[in-house]
């Protein structure tokens, strides 16, 4: 669990944000933010509270629009004109800081809505669960540690297992970019540790951003490391070089 | 419904289901008219014609508490105008209806029905057309609550209008209905509405055997409805339902589209409301504009909230026994029924919130036996969009 095991960019470039400003009644959340993810990278966003970690998620899935700059995946496709739905099916996932499972459906439930597979009003209607489905499903369950609570209400779980299916939701859904914020909010020491192995697990195949507070963490994701303050990149680097810079040091890490 | 197989599957269609579905349909398609028609009408269990068109009419209810059952229970749009589906419904049966009573009528013109005689109308008017085919009436009856509620739907959820405020629009929707459909120039009766029906498709609406027809009608109607209902929700679209219910934003990251899950469940179930007032204006002999009070809408939710929103057996039960109350309080004690009409609303949302079918539920699963889940909490109708700000 160190930086040798980081996953390898391919040098394609995966997301980019180019001079976003996002502005509440006047206070702008993110000021002309430009940022370059490529293909396969993880990357971890750290910052102070209000620096637009959050907001920065929200242009990228959509739910908010920016009030100026671009935003692209995979070079083609405009985010800033797609909506939420349409962005999660060019494959880009999001889990958020609070675990957001739905609560009267069954553990089994929640990861067959998460499973790959159309979306469609109408095919959602007449739609049945293939064998392949089935199979994936019981694979992710396994996991995610959950098969004993398959049939429960994802509401009657504890919050560590609530977590645990929001990733295991994540898994089972084919994504290329997966947006985390604060992944291990809440969580003891252990289940840490754990879901570090997981994310760097999930990393080598897919691009994964992590917006994090916790710098034991970030350090052991041993990943480059964006720092945001005031709605823009201050610094970005290795964690080292981030933890070194002196800039960094007196808005976030000196206080 | 049982709690879920081992791997967490529910499976709706069971032969338990099945056996309990075809003792009700026995019951209310072969027991009553047998009861009505084949036994002594001074027998004790016979049913008397007068009872005929009431059932009937609750049947009628039935269905359109099931219609926003659909929306309210299982995706979170309380719609306080349901009651207007019901009535362009029963408005475009109503007008078939009024057709059909040709030269009868009182100034016995063939073409224009008697109000329009009164009013002074020279001729029928564009949208009268075509409403003395029963077929094309039919087909309105579905299409005029349909693209209605598709229309309405589209703009409000395409805006995001959900919770308190969907419902208050929805109150707007009824309201602003009732006004017009009062006024006579609007060319439906104005304030009398469309009545002194006499038959339909060629049977006099007086005798006995049309509205035992009619009553069978419903009865099959109703049987319809819920299977159509049944099989949503428990597809995997109604899963989705369920999933917005609680946590819209996130189904939306999911990948669903959230507006288009939401505008096929409206719209379904604005169409069995339609079928609903179809069904039902017969029966009564009357379709006015009272059928559009905001009031009216309220109550449907009563009805379920009573039986048991989020379970269909529940607003089927809830419309059943809130207007047999009805029917009984009415003419035995008027003066109280608003009183228990609003206590019972009351009594659902602060002691059972699941209604008549939640607390058989909890009965059963406090029986030692019961592995089964906890109760599923009560959930808020769309409030998942609240906490969206960060």
């Amino acid at each position: 669990m160190n930086a040798s095991s980081a996953p390898h960019p391919t040098g394609d470039v995966l997301l980019y944000v180019n001079g976003v400003t996002v502005s509440f009644d006047g206070f702008k959340a993110l000021n002309e933010l430009s940022l370059v993810v490529e293909e396969g990278e993880l990357r971890t966003i750290i910052g102070p509270n209000g620096a637009g970690k959050t907001t920065m998620m929200d242009v990228v899935t959509g739910k908010t629009r920016p009030d100026s700059g671009e935003v692209f995946f995979r070079g083609s496709a405009d985010l800033t004109r797609l909506d939420e739905a349409a962005i999660a099916n060019l494959g880009i996932g999001r889990k958020f800081q609070r675990p957001t499972v739905f609560e009267n459906l069954t553990v089994f439930e929640n990861l067959e809505l998460a499973l790959t597979g159309s979306r469609g009003t109408w095919r959602t209607l007449f739609g049945r669960l293939t064998q392949e489905g089935h199979a994936r499903i019981a694979a992710a369950l396994e996991r995610i540690g959950l098969a004993e609570e398959s049939g429960k209400p994802a509401g009657a779980l504890s919050h560590g297992q609530k977590q645990w299916l929001e990733i295991g939701m994540l898994l089972i859904h084919d994504r290329q970019l997966l947006l985390l914020d604060e992944p291990v909010a809440g969580m003891t020491d252990r289940e840490t540790e754990e879901t570090a192995a997981l994310i760097l697990d999930l990393a080598r195949d897919r691009t994964i951003i992590v917006v994090e507070h916790d710098m034991a963490f970030v350090r052991s994701l041993g990943a480059r490391v964006t720092v945001l303050h005031e709605g823009s990149v201050l610094a970005e680097g290795s964690v080292e070089h981030v933890q070194n810079h002196p800039r960094v040091i007196e808005v976030y890490l000196g206080r | 419904m049982s709690a879920g197989s081992a791997v967490g599957e529910r499976n709706a269609w069971s032969l338990r289901f099945w056996v309990g579905f075809a003792v009700c349909a026995v019951v209310l398609v072969v027991l009553v008219p047998v009861l009505n028609r084949a036994v002594e009408p001074n027998s004790p269990v016979a049913v008397p014609d007068y009872l005929v068109p009431l059932l009937g009419k609750y049947l009628c209810y039935a269905i359109l508490a099931l219609s926003l059952d659909l929306v309210w229970g299982y995706a979170g749009i309380l719609s306080l105008g349901h009651g207007a589906f019901f009535a362009l419904g029963g408005y475009c049966m109503g007008m078939y209806l009024m057709r059909q009573i040709g030269t009868r009528g009182v100034y016995g013109n063939p073409l224009l029905p008697d109000f329009m005689v009164f009013l002074q109308y020279k001729e029928l008017p564009w949208f009268w057309w075509g409403f003395d085919h029963f077929l094309y009436a039919a087909a309105l009856v579905m299409l005029v609550p349909g693209v209605f509620a598709l229309i309405f739907g589209w703009l409000a959820f395409r805006s995001r209008v959900t919770g308190v405020y969907l419902s208050i629009i929805t109150q707007a929707m009824t309201y602003a209905l009732w006004l017009a459909f009062f006024r006579n120039d609007m060319g439906f009766g104005g304030n009398n509405g469309l009545t002194d029906f006499k038959d339909i498709i060629g049977f006099d609406l007086h005798r006995p055997t049309t509205r035992l027809g009619l009553y069978l009608a419903s009865a099959v109607g109703l049987g319809i409805a819920y299977l159509l209902c049944r099989f949503i929700t428990n597809s995997k679209l109604g899963r989705v339902l369920l999933a917005l219910r609680d946590t819209e934003s996130r189904v939306r990251f999911l990948g669903y589209s959230v507006t288009n899950a939401k505008l096929f469940v409206f719209t379904v179930s604005a169409v069995l409301a339609g079928i609903a007032g179809a069904l039902y204006v017969p029966q009564v002999g009357i379709i006015n504009p009272s059928e559009f009070s905001p009031a009216n809408s309220i109550e449907i939710a009563i009805w379920v909230s009573v039986g048991g929103r989020g379970t269909l057996v529940g607003a089927i039960l809830g419309a059943g026994l809130v207007n047999l109350a009805k029917t009984w309080l009415t003419s035995a004690a008027p003066e109280i029924w608003l009183f228990i009409l609003g206590g019972l609303f009351i009594l659902t949302t602060l002691v059972f919130p699941r209604g008549i079918v939640g607390i058989f539920r909890q009965l059963r699963w406090t029986r030692p036996r019961a592995q089964s889940p906890a109760a599923p909490p009560l959930a808020v109708g769309g409030s998942g969009a609240a906490k969206e700000q960060a």
